[in-house]
């Protein structure tokens, strides 16, 4: 059993390893390819007050003199001892800057994730347990049209009605206006991370209602639920002891592998409330030419995607005593 | 005939092939109509008209006016008019890719089947919109840039489709006969796969439109798409965030809305195709 979990946990860094050195070569040629001059873009606006020889000297100092595959050895060296480079908007290096803007972030992600995953599952067991009744089709309707909304979009709404006309959440930001980091409370930072946690759930929750709903039925159908009725059990009681065994395991998956629609819906989210995390910062390098800051956020989202998927297989093993026993015998 | 017994038998009663069609229909007359809007309503709303800015909607003005008094319903239906023809185009780029590597995956197997299932799982590794801002942002935004990224980024789970299919029909016996009787591969991809392929490609293409739409618009939104002086959709909506505060509601609500009937209309015309060709549930 140890060894087992041992193997599969080193297949898995391996993977991750391929993985993270794809990333590498995806930026690296896209970002080559781009028609986007890095010393135009780092000068910006004072791009009339530099001569070629101070541009020269840029690029000597940069490497940019050098050909494509030693840059790319280089820069893969830079990473690989943990180098992400510098920030040019935020002037910090770029683990610095996303460390900290993933940690405003994570509880909103976080309280988006946990509510959608709850919301969907009892949403699902709802609509299948009463499938074809109004209340199915009222949740059914709900899941494809809110699978089919932008998200920005549905921020916005949330916006215009709790914001602006009801007036009970605050309009932009994560803490208030004027208030210094050390002295925001943690009330004042709930009341922020409301709309946009709301707006990612409300999202979320499509998809893992329909999954769920869709499993229910099948289980309802199958002969031993047939003959849990036939020896009396109630429809409570076939949900609790038949239903939740089997629908939580592929809902475990399904919500662990939503989390790359979650961190992309966040960008969304971020931009539409000003909400100051990852999401926001991915907006901001893409818009102000940030290139070692976007490529740092690549990085990171390709590892969050992988890590949520990791747990998802290791709950798996651990959780599902079919896969259990299948290890020991 | 057990239903001729039932009392009150409504006039027109449609049966299930019937109201798959109706819908396709529907659904095709609704999006052709906002593809070719712009033809006939003409810009005469989009020139501003000063004594009439912020109006709310009004029956001369169903959608409202912005703030300079811009028809918003002309500017909506433009916007999606472009957002659909963008979308359509960079769909259809991705379902040629999606095609040609299931194809190439299914058939050829071995090491060319192994990487390019390595290539489809990195890209499901990264989260579609940073993926999709990275690409644009490289290509140096603009149209060109969110025709290329949506492009490049939504063949993937059509391809994994086309692979899956072409490695059934590859093992099946017709197709095993064919190669022991000296056809070419070529020839077995032309007559044997390519008949299987057409309808899977087909709904798999209509379902990709949706998924492309909203991206556009959401790449126009933050900013990286589409140049703010086109009328897309997503433009549209970035603008009226600006008036939100102001209570000027049906700037950003009512386009959205149309987005989203326009996104749901194409779900529900690859789910009824899909209905309707797919043999599992063409006979139902």
């Amino acid at each position: 059993m140890q060894l087992g979990i041992a193997a599969f946990m080193l297949r898995k860094l391996l993977r991750l390893a391929l993985l993270l050195i794809a990333v590498a070569i995806f930026s690296f040629v896209l970002i080559s390819l781009s028609p986007i001059d890095p010393i135009d873009a780092y000068v910006g606006a004072d791009m009339l007050q530099i001569s070629p020889e101070q541009r020269d000297i840029i690029a000597q100092r940069w490497g940019l003199d050098q050909p494509m595959m030693t840059r790319f050895i280089l820069w893969l060296r830079q990473l690989a001892s943990g180098n992400l480079g510098t920030s040019i908007i935020f002037n910090q290096p770029v683990s610095t800057v996303i460390g900290s803007r993933f940690q405003t972030s994570l509880q909103m992600l976080a309280i988006a994730w946990l509510l959608s995953g709850a919301l969907g599952l009892a949403m699902g067991v709802v609509a299948g347990a009463r499938a074809g009744s109004w209340l199915d089709r009222a949740i059914r309707f709900y899941a494809y049209t809110l699978a089919a909304s932008p998200t920005f979009w549905v921020a916005l709404l949330l916006l215009l009605v709790f914001s602006v006309s009801l007036k009970i959440t605050p309009i932009c930001c994560a803490t208030p206006p004027g208030v210094l980091t050390k002295d925001v409370t943690v009330w004042q930072r709930l009341h922020h991370l409301i709309l946009p946690a709301a707006t990612l759930s409300l999202i979320g929750v499509a998809n893992i209602a329909l999954h769920t709903r869709q499993k229910l039925i099948e289980v309802l159908n199958s002969d031993y639920v047939l003959f849990a009725r036939a020896q009396g059990e109630s429809l409570v009681g076939i949900i609790r002891h038949h239903g939740l065994r089997n629908i939580i395991l592929p809902a475990l998956t399904l919500q662990f592998a939503s989390l790359s629609e979650l961190f992309g819906g966040s960008v969304l989210a971020e931009q539409v409330f000003s909400y100051p995390g990852l999401g926001k910062a991915t907006v901001e390098a893409a818009l102000r030419s940030d290139v070692p800051l976007l490529v740092g956020i690549v990085f990171f989202s390709a590892l969050f995607v992988y890590t949520g998927n990791l747990i998802a297989d290791l709950t798996y093993q651990i959780v599902d005593p079919r896969i259990r026993i299948g290890k020991s015998s | 005939m057990a239903t001729s017994f039932l009392p009150r038998r409504p006039a027109i009663r449609f049966n299930r092939r019937q109201i798959t069609l109706l819908s396709i229909a529907l659904c095709t007359l609704f999006l052709v109509a906002i593809v070719f809007s712009n033809r006939f309503m003409g810009d005469a709303g989009l020139d501003p008209a000063l004594t009439q800015r912020n109006q709310p909607p009004s029956l001369t003005h169903l959608f409202g006016t912005d703030w300079l008094g811009r028809d918003m319903l002309t500017r909506s239906l433009h916007g999606m008019s472009l957002s659909v023809r963008v979308g359509l185009l960079a769909a259809s780029f991705s379902a040629i890719i999606g095609t040609g590597l299931g194809l190439m995956a299914g058939t050829l197997g071995g090491k060319v089947d192994a990487v390019i299932t390595w290539i489809i799982d990195v890209f499901f590794s990264l989260p579609h919109l940073v993926l999709l801002i990275m690409i644009s942002f490289a290509i140096g935004g603009g149209t060109k840039g969110v025709i290329i990224a949506v492009a490049l980024t939504h063949w993937t789970s059509l391809a994994r489709i086309i692979r899956a299919e072409t490695l059934q029909v590859n093992s099946s016996d017709y197709v095993q006969l064919s190669y022991k009787l000296g056809r070419s591969p070529f020839w077995i991809a032309r007559h044997h796969m390519l008949p299987h392929m057409i309808p899977q490609l087909l709904v798999g293409l209509i379902l990709l439109f949706p998924h492309a739409i909203l991206h556009e618009a959401a790449l126009s939104f933050i900013g990286i798409g589409l140049s703010p002086h086109t009328p897309a959709i997503g433009i549209i909506l970035a603008e009226s965030m600006r008036n939100l505060s102001t209570g000027y509601w049906w700037v950003g609500v009512l386009p959205g809305l149309l987005l989203l009937l326009a996104v749901q209309a194409f779900d529900t015309l690859g789910e009824n195709v899909r209905a309707l060709i797919d043999p599992k549930t063409s006979q139902g």
